[in-house]
């Protein structure tokens, strides 16, 4: 187990080692210099100089590289260049908007997800099960800016009882800000719902085609019992797997649905300094992105070793 | 229909979202107002940066200049009362107000006035448009308030370059805070900015001049056309300065809720050319394009019919606006000929480069199709603005592009030799030259008149239409800008009617 973990952190130190450097790589390739985007036409070389001397682009690209690296490593990840705040605090306001978002979709898609997966694969074959399944295809099929768009039209400009986007922020009341994020989390989340759904059902079916079900059934267990105790466990580990790829994507891959909502997320962040080459904030939003899906994978691990006591042998 | 609305509302009432729906109705007579924008600016400082979305939020609610820009263009007073202009034109005496005060409490007064153009004219400065400065030989605080401004030489649109955002007085004290945290000396005084949602300004109740019925504005960004047009329905905001969605226009114009009111912008939207670059340096092949544009057929398939043709580099609502639109009227053949006597018989090849703003990317697509009738193929190639200035603007790497010039009165571009069309024109830098040593209003407009012609007579680019503002807002809400003469969201006359 011990050694489990040593090899995971170091395979991780490693990762975030090569992507820094090709994100940093990228984005030095990227044209456009952010001096003359902020300044922009009309500004005189003058000015434009003068901006770049204030921003230290001028100094070598090594110096850079390494500066950032190790102000990252102290936890400074620079300033952003448009906003001229730091990058630490631009991320924590977006963080306290994609985080929750994120969660509170996941919340929605697995307490969907899972019981109608277990619910078609107990009745397999049923109208139930087929029914199900012809609407969990519609949800993958459905992109899920459109559903956005049919909610804010039902929910927010006819019956008017949600704003149609925005954040008001957590100041504003918890349930206020909650009820803002309640369209995009559902429009976020019944497509991923409708693939975990499948994903689950698929993974029951496969174990409860397998012996030991068999046997227990054989013993005398009822079907019911013999689901929840041998067969759901079992059939954890893709769900972990979706769930791990899931999360990652809610957090950071959310700019359409951001849009739609006009939400202050994450997304929208990095969308938006790279349109204005804000380098930095780019290059630094990355790393810490790539550093979470790190970490996600690395407690997806954590989560099969616990469903699955084999692997917890085989890792020992 | 109305039942089952009814029925629906009622069972979701009853859900857990409830308690919340209940509080943001309530409404009193309103004081507050929220307007919506796509693109947020990147900060609140418009001495230090160009985007015009910094001016949207700040210029005249926020910071005011020594002059101010009207709803109609027109230059007026603003932290100057009056000034006087000496006889050669190259001395500016101005009389500034008495009894103002910053946002913080502090007082203005000359040498305000004196540090913030200084600043803005100074070697290491960071002004976008440090260009407006260059005439200005020097700034002195004769006292507390009068400031004299020498200039190196007579420029008639001295005042009126005294009104953009990029040259507002800020104080000593607080200049390089004003990022984050500007401090001017306007009606509005700055709230709070929730990053990547909204600005707050809260009025300002010891403002020098008449006060604002405001008490709260909102500046609320929002990207996408289609929340725009959601938000704009759910009422979420009550006007969009500028709405990013011309496509439905005809929807809000017929819901009465909203007024929706066209007007016009300084955006003179053009082919631009590189002169100087074969075959585009021979005036017959650049008269063969102008013959060959169908603006009308450009503002319907890429602007949804908001626009209006333009035949110079001039704004139509100016006084001075000459209507070049027919020199050059739709003539496939003859653009054929003039091609055939330039030596193209068969037309050419070259390449068009897109900024991402639909005004080009949708323009130019009906452009190239436009060209082809005429044998030229063009290439389209999209480039974001990180692109395109470096190798459109300055390197000039291009044959064509299309963008709106959006600054005000800007015809004096074409006088600049090495700007990116590479347009050089003695006859033209005469007029210029002569146009900024004339301050006589009546003479000014003629040579405005003549500088107009001559560009459309060397058809320097493909002069398509002004950019239109499509306004729409809450049919209560009265005095905002129809015209956007600067790029400016002046809230200091709008009120809610009950």
């Amino acid at each position: 187990m011990l050694l489990f973990l040593v090899r995971k952190t170091l395979w991780a130190a490693a990762t975030l080692a090569v992507a820094s450097v090709l994100v940093f790589a990228a984005l030095e390739i990227v044209p456009g210099d952010p001096a003359q985007v902020m300044l922009g036409i009309n500004a005189t070389d003058e000015a434009v100089s003068a901006l770049r001397q204030d921003l230290g682009l001028n100094k070598p690209v090594l110096e850079r590289y390494f500066s950032w690296v190790l102000g990252m490593l102290q936890g400074d990840f620079g300033k952003s260049y448009t906003y001229s705040v730091p990058v630490n605090e631009l991320v924590a306001d977006r963080v306290t908007i994609s985080l929750p978002l994120a969660l509170l979709s996941l919340f929605i898609s697995t307490a969907i997800a899972i019981p109608v997966g277990l619910y078609a694969a107990a009745r397999r074959g049923s109208l139930a099960d087929t029914g199900i399944m012809a609407l969990s295809q519609i949800g993958i099929a459905i992109p899920n800016f459109w559903f956005a768009l049919l909610l804010v039209y039902f929910l927010a400009i006819w019956l008017q009882l949600v704003p149609a986007g925005g954040f008001p922020g957590w100041e504003a009341g918890f349930l206020i800000a909650l009820k803002s994020l309640l369209l995009p989390a559902v429009s976020l989340a019944l497509p991923q719902a409708a693939i975990l759904s499948r994903v689950t059902r698929s993974a029951l079916l496969e174990t409860l085609g397998e012996d030991y079900i068999r046997t227990a059934r054989a013993k005398g267990l009822s079907r019911r019992a013999t689901i929840w105790k041998h067969a759901l466990r079992n059939a954890m580990i893709p769900v972990l797997t979706i769930l791990g790829l899931q999360f990652a994507y809610l957090l950071a891959g959310t700019i359409i649905i951001e849009n739609v909502f006009y939400l202050p997320g994450l997304g929208r962040l990095v969308f938006q300094a790279i349109s204005l080459r804000d380098l930095i904030v780019v290059e630094s939003v990355v790393m810490m992105l790539v550093a979470t899906i790190i970490v996600i994978n690395l407690m997806v691990d954590l989560a099969y070793l616990w469903v699955d006591p084999r692997l917890r042998h085989r890792q020992s | 229909m109305r039942t089952l609305k009814r029925l629906l509302a009622a069972a979701l009432v009853t859900t857990a979202i409830a308690p919340a729906t209940m509080l943001g109705t309530a409404l009193a007579a309103k004081t507050s107002l929220i307007m919506g924008m796509v693109l947020e600016p990147p900060h609140l400082d418009p001495t230090a940066g160009a985007p015009a979305a910094i001016d949207e939020v700040v210029y005249a609610n926020v910071f005011e200049g020594l002059t101010r820009i009207g709803s109609k263009g027109e230059v007026m007073p603003g932290l100057a009362a009056s000034w006087d202009i000496s006889e050669d034109g190259k001395t500016y005496t101005f009389n500034l107000r008495q009894g103002v005060s910053y946002h913080d409490g502090s007082a203005f007064d000359a040498e305000d006035v004196k540090f913030s153009l200084d600043r803005a004219r100074a070697e290491g400065s960071t002004n976008a448009q440090k260009a407006l400065f260059a005439g200005i030989e020097s700034v002195t605080a004769k006292d507390a308030n009068t400031v004299v401004v020498q200039l190196k030489s007579p420029a008639g649109n001295f005042l009126f370059n005294m009104g953009w955002g990029d040259a507002v007085i800020v104080a000593p004290e607080t200049a390089e805070g004003n990022k984050a945290n500007p401090v001017g000396t306007g009606p509005f005084k700055f709230g709070s900015w929730v990053k990547g949602s909204a600005v707050n300004l809260v009025k300002n109740d010891a403002y020098w001049g008449t006060p604002v019925a405001l008490e709260k504005a909102t500046f609320r960004f929002i990207s996408d056309p289609a929340a725009a047009l959601s938000a704009m329905l759910a009422g979420d905001v009550d006007a969009f300065a500028n709405f990013p969605a011309p496509e439905t226009i005809p929807q809000l114009q017929a819901d009465p809720r909203f007024k929706v009111v066209i007007g016009s912008t300084e955006g003179e939207t053009i082919l631009s050319t590189n002169n100087t670059k074969p075959p585009f340096n021979d005036v017959r092949v650049r008269r063969a394009i102008a013959h060959a544009i169908d603006r009308q057929a450009i503002i319907d398939g890429a602007m949804f019919g908001l626009g209006t043709p333009i035949g110079t580099h001039f704004a139509p609502h100016h006084p001075a606006y000459v209507d070049l639109v027919n020199q050059y009227p739709m003539d496939l053949e003859g653009a054929k000929k003039l091609l055939a006597e330039a030596g193209y018989p068969e037309g050419f090849k070259a390449t068009l480069k897109l900024p991402p703003p639909s005004y080009a990317r949708r323009g130019g697509e009906i452009v190239a199709s436009q060209l082809r009738k005429i044998g030229i193929d063009l290439e389209i190639i999209p480039v974001e603005w990180g692109v395109w200035v470096p190798e459109v603007f300055k390197a000039k790497d291009y044959d064509l592009t299309i963008v709106s010039h959006t600054e005000p009165m800007d015809i004096g571009i074409y006088a600049r030799g090495e700007y990116y069309f590479n347009y050089s024109s003695d006859a033209f830098k005469d007029t210029i030259a002569k146009l900024n040593e004339t301050t006589a209003e009546a003479d000014r407009y003629k040579l405005m008149a003549q500088a107009q012609t001559i560009i459309t007579g060397d058809a320097v680019n493909g002069f398509m239409f002004q950019l239109a503002k499509a306004g729409v807002w809450n049919a209560k809400v009265n005095g905002l800008w129809e015209n956007s003469p600067v790029q400016a969201n002046d809230l200091t006359g709008v009120s809610w009617s009950d």
